[in-house]
């Protein structure tokens, strides 16, 4: 068999200096997307470094009023945590709505960020793939892709981000905490993936080495009306084929602040920075809302399977913008 | 006097060893030595194997050998060209196999078949089915043996003569088995005597094939498969998992476990063919059929012919003068289709009963009514009597507890919010199959029985039944009974599909206690040491042509909510009646009839393959993404039965019910969407993109 090395890291030092001596090793959260990726052998790694004995498995609540969820946190807790539903429910929905209640319990926070597209090309090993090997051509744009992207994909790539977290993160103006041998530094959920370009390997802004750590779910969001919705093939346990995070502030009959991102319609969670600068502002009327997402909807290009998202998400944006807009009603 | 226990919900057999994890499988067996192989599935979708470097493999730490055409041995031509593994280097589809890599164990064998170099000289490659395909054919006979072209009358006039008409097409994509536990074998040398064990649907298939492939006498040969985690039809013939294992156990001399992986079984197993279909129905005012054409168009593969009979539904199932059923084909490079339950009936009837379910609203009819309206007198197809016809009774109690009644009629009369409502009905029938099989029934001296055949278990509860019928027969308490099936040791029984298992094994097996419980009656004395026994063979009896046309039917009802907001389907209710004779177990046969309505839930919502036209392959490879229906998808469903007496099936008066509850399933889910929204769509699954695109069409 393919031989790796494995560590236990002990602490973040630990694990950095363990990467750092192992070119080509993975760090190891919850294994849920990993380990498949190993069996297929889409991912090879050298060493595997097992983080989650780290401390990084609570959710902390800092003087500001923000969350701090650390890295470990598993995904079951984060969706069951009171503060999570009580203050960010659109983060509370979207983590219920992914994957089944097996590997919830399993799948860490940082690892839901980390997953790896489910591009079928991708996972074939067999077939080209410029993600999984670069250069190699895109099998989806001629093959199958009615799952695929509608916005931001390059010619390299068409894939989309899978996580259900990722998006709601992304509308709460959440920051992701990365641990690195520079130091530590915080980017923004909405940037932390990046769209496919030229190289479409690479998923996200982390660098070599750097290991995520944590989330901070901000104060500014904290207790928003927030709401997460989602299309999918069967009830549960299956990928989005669109969904939308929406924060919706009104205040004084005016859209105060707007967060709105998409889900499973480009290569990371698609901040809707149109829509929510045509929102802010404006009365939320349905003539408002429809204006300010097909302006951001716009720019969707669809392949020649996958015309069905442009509506769909229209529709799942103009619904669960309309319900946070009247509150009291059920949501 | 003992109660009788056949009809009882008798528990499961094996219950405990299944739920605690003690029951073992194909893949599972402790054996020592025991090495691994993993087979290499090819990467084009047609041409040649040019060459295979297998010296990366070889080089692994724990490969043992590596087979390809070029050293593998060679067999004798199989019935089956799917077996015929490793003996040439033509690929006929992608992912058939070209190589098998022995290690010792399952991670260096899976390292050693990402490590074999396989080169090719590919061919173009045509996967895409359409029915107007110049390949297209019609077959001598369909899957079944059925004849590919039935007509009577002048169809085509009858139709343009007729008052109201419905012509119309729908599709049925590629479906897959996908059954629990993934086909494997584990085979081993024991001196001059090979033992198989193999995830199957009968085992003495297995051995016959076995024997003629590698030249030994059966008598050399057991094949076990004590314990099988599903099948629906994947597993009724040998795959070639069991050719491979013997063929490596034979080449290494050691015991081999070949356990496919998921990812294999979509191009390996079979699936169930993509299905196109015409559909026209011509009726008189009154609802009256006058015309019905039903028109198949399939695919199969370059490898042999397997004809999905989906035209055969209509043969059976309305009084009609004029008919014209046809099933055509067209070669694919494609992977070889083959049997998922119902094959035939289960896509046949989803477009047989949608396009009755159109011709109801042309004609402004209730749906229930129109199909007893054209209740026929005798088979149409053969104009045999029925031996009994049960659907009017299932439509009438099925709409009866579904409160069909209180149904407003016109599309689109119930809304909850952005969720539209609405509730369909299709019908159901599956035919009765028997099979002739043997079965021996041992007396015991410490007042046991022991009834022996080789039937196979697949989930069904075959062992449970089997000791009812067997306990009655004999007079005798169920604990009383042991039953031993699952080995080619035992008296030769058929496979467990068609929905036959029952009806086939049960016979001898009531004939032994019959006959066993007369013997002890005339025995003078307690039984001897060695006991007593009695061994039956319906051969000639089972398989004695019937006068009869032997059908069971059914009817199902079904609710649903169309999300307007994001097009998915939710079924909130489904109910099915099925009139299959005298039902054996209450509970093993609920399982059976809810199992059946969840897979064909699935067939109606969430299921379906996509040929990659691109690459020749199915692009849904695992359960992530060939969408069964997950709990959440799968509401109070309801399963019932109108008793049915009988005379001329089988001693046990049994129809068979292992496959009936995927029949109309899906159209009754269709029919319900097109009551809910107005809209009718015709391919299915009824998946998000379509609906709502058909929604948005509809300008709703």
């Amino acid at each position: 068999m393919k031989s790796f090395a494995y560590v236990r890291a002990g602490s973040l030092a630990e694990a950095a200096d363990a990467y750092a001596s192992h070119p080509g090793a993975r760090y190891l959260g919850g294994g849920t997307n990993l380990v498949d990726l190993m069996k297929l052998g889409v991912e090879q790694p050298t060493a595997l470094i097992d983080v989650t004995r780290l401390p990084l498995d609570e959710v902390t609540e800092l003087p500001d009023g923000s969350l701090r969820v650390g890295a470990l946190v598993r995904n079951s807790d984060l969706a069951a945590h009171p503060r999570v539903r009580d203050r960010y429910p659109a983060l509370s929905q979207a983590l219920l709505a992914g994957a089944s209640g097996q590997l919830r319990n399993a799948a860490t926070t940082g690892g839901n960020l980390l997953q790896r597209t489910r591009c079928p090309y991708f996972q074939d090993v067999s077939k080209p793939c410029n993600k999984r090997e670069p250069g190699s051509g895109c099998g989806a744009r001629e093959g199958v892709h009615r799952d695929h992207a509608v916005l931001g994909y390059s010619e390299r790539c068409i894939a989309t981000h899978p996580s259900d977290m990722a998006v709601a993160l992304a509308a709460l103006d959440a920051q992701v905490e990365l641990y690195g041998l520079a130091g530590v530094r915080r980017v923004h959920a909405a940037d932390f993936h990046r769209l496919p370009g030229e190289h479409p390997e690479r998923d996200t802004v982390v660098e070599p080495g750097e290991l995520v750590t944590g989330v901070l779910l901000p104060s500014a969001t904290a207790g928003l009306p927030s709401a997460y919705r989602k299309a999918r093939d069967r009830a549960s346990y299956a990928f989005a084929l669109a969904s939308v995070a929406v924060v919706l502030e009104v205040a004084d009959g005016v859209v105060r602040h707007a967060g709105i991102a998409f889900g499973a319609l480009a290569h990371r969670p698609w901040r809707a920075r149109l829509a929510e600068e045509a929102l802010v502002g404006a009365a939320p009327t349905a003539a408002a809302f429809e204006r300010a997402v097909d302006l951001e909807l716009s720019a969707a290009r669809p392949l020649r399977d996958n015309a069905y998202k442009v509506p769909l998400a229209r529709n799942l944006a103009l619904d669960v913008l309309t319900r946070l807009a009247r509150p009291g009603e059920d949501s | 006097m003992t109660a009788r226990v056949v009809g009882a919900p008798a528990e499961r057999r094996e219950g405990r060893e299944k739920v605690t994890g003690t029951a073992r499988y194909a893949a599972e067996l402790p054996s020592l030595g025991r090495l691994f192989a993993r087979p290499v599935p090819a990467a084009v979708a047609r041409g040649r194997v040019t060459g295979v470097d297998v010296s990366d493999a070889l080089a692994l730490p724990g490969v043992v050998t590596v087979l390809t055409h070029e050293n593998a041995p060679r067999l004798a031509e199989p019935d089956d060209p799917t077996l015929a593994v490793l003996q040439g280097p033509e690929v006929p589809h992608r992912g058939w196999f070209v190589a098998l890599v022995v290690a010792d164990s399952l991670e260096a064998a899976r390292a050693g078949a990402a490590a074999v170099h396989v080169s090719y000289a590919a061919e173009p490659h045509d996967v895409t089915l359409s029915a107007t395909h110049p390949d297209a054919y019609v077959p001598e006979e369909a899957n079944g043996g059925y004849p590919a072209v039935r007509e009577h009358g002048d169809p085509e006039d009858a139709f343009a003569d007729a008052a109201v008409r419905v012509d119309v097409g729908y599709r049925v994509p590629p479906l897959h088995n996908h059954p629990m536990e993934p086909h494997a074998s584990t085979a081993h040398w024991d001196g001059e005597r090979l033992t198989v064990h193999t995830s199957s649907q009968g085992t003495t298939v297995v051995r016959a094939v076995l024997a003629g492939m590698f030249g030994l006498e059966e008598e050399q040969i057991s094949v076990v498969a004590e314990h099988v985690g599903g099948g629906f039809g994947s597993k009724g013939t040998p795959r070639p998992d069991v050719v491979l294992a013997v063929m490596a156990t034979r080449h290494t001399g050691r015991p081999v476990t070949v356990a496919l992986p998921r990812r294999f079984l979509p191009a390996v197993v079979g699936h169930r063919a993509p299905t196109l279909h015409r559909l026209r129905l011509g009726a008189d005012t009154d609802g009256r059929l006058t015309s019905l054409a039903h028109e198949v168009t399939t695919h199969t593969s370059r490898v042999k012919e397997f004809v999905e009979q989906a035209a055969t539904p209509a043969r059976v199932m309305y009084a009609v003068p004029h008919s014209r059923t046809v099933h055509r084909v067209v070669p694919l490079d494609v992977p070889t289709p083959s049997w998922m339950r119902a094959p035939g009936e289960a896509p046949g009837m989803y477009a047989l009963e949608s396009a009755v379910d159109e011709l109801a609203e042309e004609l402004g009819m209730d749906p229930v009514e129109l199909r007893i309206r054209n209740e026929p007198e005798t088979e149409p197809d053969t104009g045999r009597p029925f031996s009994s016809r049960g659907l009017v009774a299932c439509l009438r109690e099925g709409a009866r507890r579904f409160g069909w009644a209180e149904r407003d009629p016109r599309p689109r009369s119930r809304a909850e919010g952005p969720l539209l409502l609405g509730t369909g009905v299709a019908a159901a029938t599956y035919p009765v199959l028997v099979w002739p099989s043997t079965a021996a029934a041992h007396a015991l001296p410490d007042g046991t029985f022991l009834v022996e055949t080789n039937a196979t278990d697949i989930g069904t509860g075959a062992r449970t039944v089997l000791a009812q019928i067997a306990a009655d027969a004999l007079a005798v308490p169920l604990e009383r009974i042991r039953i031993r099936v699952g080995s080619t040791d035992l008296p030769s029984a058929p496979l467990a599909g068609g929905s036959s298992g029952t009806a086939s094994w049960g016979w001898p097996v009531h004939e032994a206690c019959t006959r066993l419980a007369d013997r002890l009656t005339d025995f003078p004395g307690p039984v001897p040491e060695q006991g007593l026994v009695v061994h039956a063979d319906t051969s000639g009896t089972a398989d004695a042509d019937s006068p009869y046309a032997r059908h069971a039917f059914g009817a199902h009802f079904a609710e649903v909510a169309v999300d307007t907001v994001t097009g998915e389907v939710r079924v909130r209710r489904m109910l099915g009646v099925y009139a299959a004779g005298r039902i054996l177990n209450s509970r093993t046969a609920r399982s059976q009839f809810v199992g059946g309505m969840t897979m064909g839930l699935g067939m109606a919502l969430t299921e379906g393959s996509t040929m990659d036209a691109a690459f020749g392959d199915f692009t849904e490879s695992d359960l992530a993404s060939y969408h069964v229906p997950a709990h959440a998808d799968v509401p109070d469903i309801e399963a019932h039965w109108v008793e049915e007496d009988d005379p001329h099936l089988n001693p046990l008066g049994g129809k068979g019910i292992g496959e009936i509850g995927i029949v109309g399933t899906a159209a009754a889910v269709g029919n319900a969407v097109h009551h809910a929204t107005g809209v009718r769509l015709r391919e299915l699954p009824l998946t998000p993109d379509r609906v709502l695109a058909g929604l948005l069409e509809a300008g709703r």
